[in-house]
């Protein structure tokens, strides 16, 4: 079964401005621990504390989105408010190296890590950063680089907000000019839950400059149970030519909840290559804006979600351009079982002066039961009027017919509906350049699945 | 090839069928011994495909009565999946497309499932590559289709071509070809037919579903039947594919209903 989608245009989003104090959101305010000079230095705890406070400020004329407002329409956060989390103090949870080995990397031994939004050097491998590659956290970083923190355009939106106004450190990457760094580079930023829930706020800062080249692979994982709001957000700038390829994989506990942002600025000639792929947490979003600042970028963007049991994952992806010959492909998909939900909402903006931009989306899904649930809307914005945009959506199922020729060649059910599921998976899960991350997702994926 | 007091491979005897509470199948009898070729001929709609999906068990057909016995066993208990490892193989009219699987590894997996059922050891990926670039040459199919998702793409003689090089590999003990000829221009039938006199002992058996008598002249058959309306009403030797050719199937049901 296929069901073509019909072109949707709606409004732009209403912006809260409620003045009323969110009383929730004031607990989680609440729950930011103090910055440690001890980790980052005086000059730069004095430098995030600044960032923080105006951020506070800022936080006071906003609330947690409720389902009245558009932007949150299919994804209702009720579940998040009936549970009251705690920070973690710093050396509360740790991991330890053999907890980590399972997420090792073999193709890089370039590795960050972050153990509830805290450095954690000892688990970290950055004896061997190339040339040209800056790698570390917030701790004697230049002043020019922490200019960039909290400056893309949507650093506004209330959970970023709330990240920059509680985070206590960040992983920050740096590739200096016209470097080409080939090995991928691991940011694995851990989960360790407590006993009672707790909220992190992981935060990310990366800075491409001109001509340079980066292979990132982005990661969010859970060691140990309990329930933990991981609450991340990720810049990237990308100077003029330069290129990143950019894996975001959130493959956090099914019983915790995740919320990311990922930003990326695009300056001329760039390119941009995302792979966001989102498996875990009860309920959890992913905000991915890209931001085109000038001529010529090219933007390539690959999803795919899984959404199994209860769970609820939602997408919802921008990407505005600003400037003539600009290119955009977007393939997301959507594996959804059970009684879950999956949410893609992809905007495309193109202004006046964006003239011969050409914009792809395609939204594919695959529903493997009957109460499974996806709620698919592109959102294309086109003031331009010479210019290449197309988008589209399906929903399939498995095919009794295609099982039954599995079947018929010796396969059993189970082995013959994975063996389409992963058909399915593949095309998004292939486009990660690292084999080692593909395979360990696809068996994760096909593990999760209980048909 | 004829074999005296070989093996009863299957033995289908007033076989009843329905599909979406239609009756398809009403009462059909049929004997097939190791080392014969069997050729099913007759009319649109007389059933022939929808034998062939019952015995390689469809979930969509429904068996309302009679019994097919494959080497002695009850093949309708079997789940699809078993009797493909038991040896019944199906090469399907219209071979499935499916995305995002290559080829390669489709074919490994079936064939080790077999392999696994016949208590032999699986073989891991290098060896099974050798094995299967050398059956390739039983169809004359080029390596890339190897590395291709399986029947993407594929032209209607890839497809049956690829067909063919899963029986190849599967070795099956009773293979059912659906029409595997139908569409095929000449080049592409020599090949495929080839290809299955090839796999031709004395130990197997094999049913061709068939449309036109123009594929009996590559693979020879030692029975053609004549079906119509859900059973098979006329069972002679080869040359009852020439007469069919020549005067049509109106003839076979005249002749049933004057004997009746």
């Amino acid at each position: 079964m296929t069901i073509e989608v019909s072109p949707e245009l709606t409004a732009p989003p209403i912006e809260s401005t409620t003045a009323q104090t969110d009383t929730y959101l004031s607990s989680l305010l609440a729950q930011r621990q103090p910055l440690d000079p001890q980790v980052l230095g005086t000059e730069t705890a004095a430098f995030v504390q600044d960032l923080r406070d105006r951020a506070t400020a800022l936080a006071q004329e906003l609330t947690i989105p409720t389902t009245r407002e558009e932007e949150w329409r299919f994804t209702d956060l009720s579940p998040l408010r009936t549970v009251q989390f705690t920070a973690i103090e710093p050396g509360q949870s740790t991991a330890g190296a053999e907890q980590i080995s399972g997420f090792v990397l073999p193709e890089s031994s370039l590795r960050l890590v972050f153990v509830n939004g805290i450095f954690a050097p000892e688990l970290s491998n950055l004896q061997t950063l190339p040339a040209g590659l800056k790698v570390g956290n917030l701790a004697g970083q230049s002043d020019s680089l922490k200019a960039y923190l909290a400056q893309q355009p949507g650093s506004e939106e209330i959970f970023t907000v709330l990240n920059t106004a509680s985070f206590s450190d960040a992983a920050v990457v740096k590739v200096d000019r016209n470097q080409q760094i080939e090995a991928p580079l691991h940011l694995l930023f851990i989960a360790v839950p407590t006993s009672t829930p707790t909220i992190v706020h992981p935060r990310c800062l990366v800075i491409a400059e001109t001509s340079s080249r980066l292979t990132l692979v982005e990661e969010y994982v859970t060691v140990g149970t309990g329930v933990q709001l991981t609450n991340a957000v990720t810049e990237i700038w990308l100077g003029s030519n330069a290129e990143v390829n950019h894996s975001r994989i959130q493959a956090q506990a099914l019983d915790g909840f995740h919320i990311g942002k990922t930003a990326v600025s695009q300056a001329r000639d760039s390119r941009y290559t995302g792979q966001a792929i989102s498996l875990g947490g009860q309920i959890s979003r992913h905000n991915l804006e890209v931001h085109s600042t000038g001529e010529q970028t090219q933007t390539s963007l690959n999803g795919l979600t899984l959404a199994t049991g209860e769970q609820l994952s939602d997408t919802h992806s921008t990407i505005g351009f600003s400037k003539p010959y600009c290119t955009s492909q977007q393939l997301h998909k959507c594996i959804v079982s059970d009684r879950a939900r999956a949410v893609f909402n992809g905007k495309v903006f193109v202004p006046k002066a964006a003239q011969l931009t050409d914009a792809a989306q395609l939204n594919r899904n695959l529903l493997l039961s009957p109460k499974a649930r996806i709620d698919t809307k592109p959102q294309l914005e086109i003031v331009a009027d010479n210019v290449k945009c197309s988008h589209g959506a399906t929903v399939s199922q498995l095919e009794e017919d295609e099982i039954f020729y599995l079947r018929s060649r010796g396969l059993n059910y189970q082995d013959a509906s994975n063996l389409l599921v992963k058909g399915f998976a593949v095309e998004m899960l292939e486009t990660i350049p690292v084999p080692s991350l593909h395979q360990r997702l696809t068996t994760q994926i096909l593990s999760q699945i209980h048909l | 090839m004829i074999i005296e007091n070989s093996e009863v491979i299957l033995s289908v005897r007033d076989l009843t069928a329905d599909v979406d509470g239609t009756p398809i199948l009403k009462g059909l009898n049929l004997e097939i011994k190791a080392g014969e070729i069997h050729a099913i001929m007759g009319p649109n709609g007389s059933g022939k495909s929808t034998f062939s999906k019952v015995l390689a068990g469809h979930p969509a057909y429904t068996v309302t009565g009679g019994e097919v016995l494959y080497k002695g066993q009850n093949l309708l208990e079997l789940e699809p999946e078993e009797r493909a490892r038991e040896g019944v193989f199906l090469a399907f009219q219209y071979p499935l497309e499916i995305p995002g699987v290559s080829n390669l590894d489709f074919l490994r997996v079936a064939y080790n499932s077999r392999r696994k059922h016949q208590g032999l050891e699986e073989l891991d990926a290098f060896d099974f590559d050798d094995l299967v670039r050398e059956r390739l040459s039983v169809v004359k199919m080029d390596d890339r289709f190897l590395d291709r998702s399986v029947n993407e793409g594929f032209s209607g003689g890839e497809k049956k071509r690829n067909e063919i090089l899963q029986m190849a590999l599967l070795e099956p003990t009773l293979a059912i070809l659906d029409e595997t000829d139908s569409g095929l221009d000449i080049d592409a039938l020599k090949i495929v037919a080839n290809g299955v006199n090839q796999l031709t002992t004395a130990d197997n058996a094999i049913l061709l579903i068939t449309h036109y008598q123009r594929l009996l002249d590559y693979i020879v058959p030692d029975f053609v039947h004549v079906m119509e309306a859900g059973k098979i009403i006329l069972t002679e030797g080869k040359e009852l594919a020439l007469e069919l050719e020549a005067r049509g199937y109106d003839w076979v049901r005249e002749e049933e209903v004057a004997v009746r």
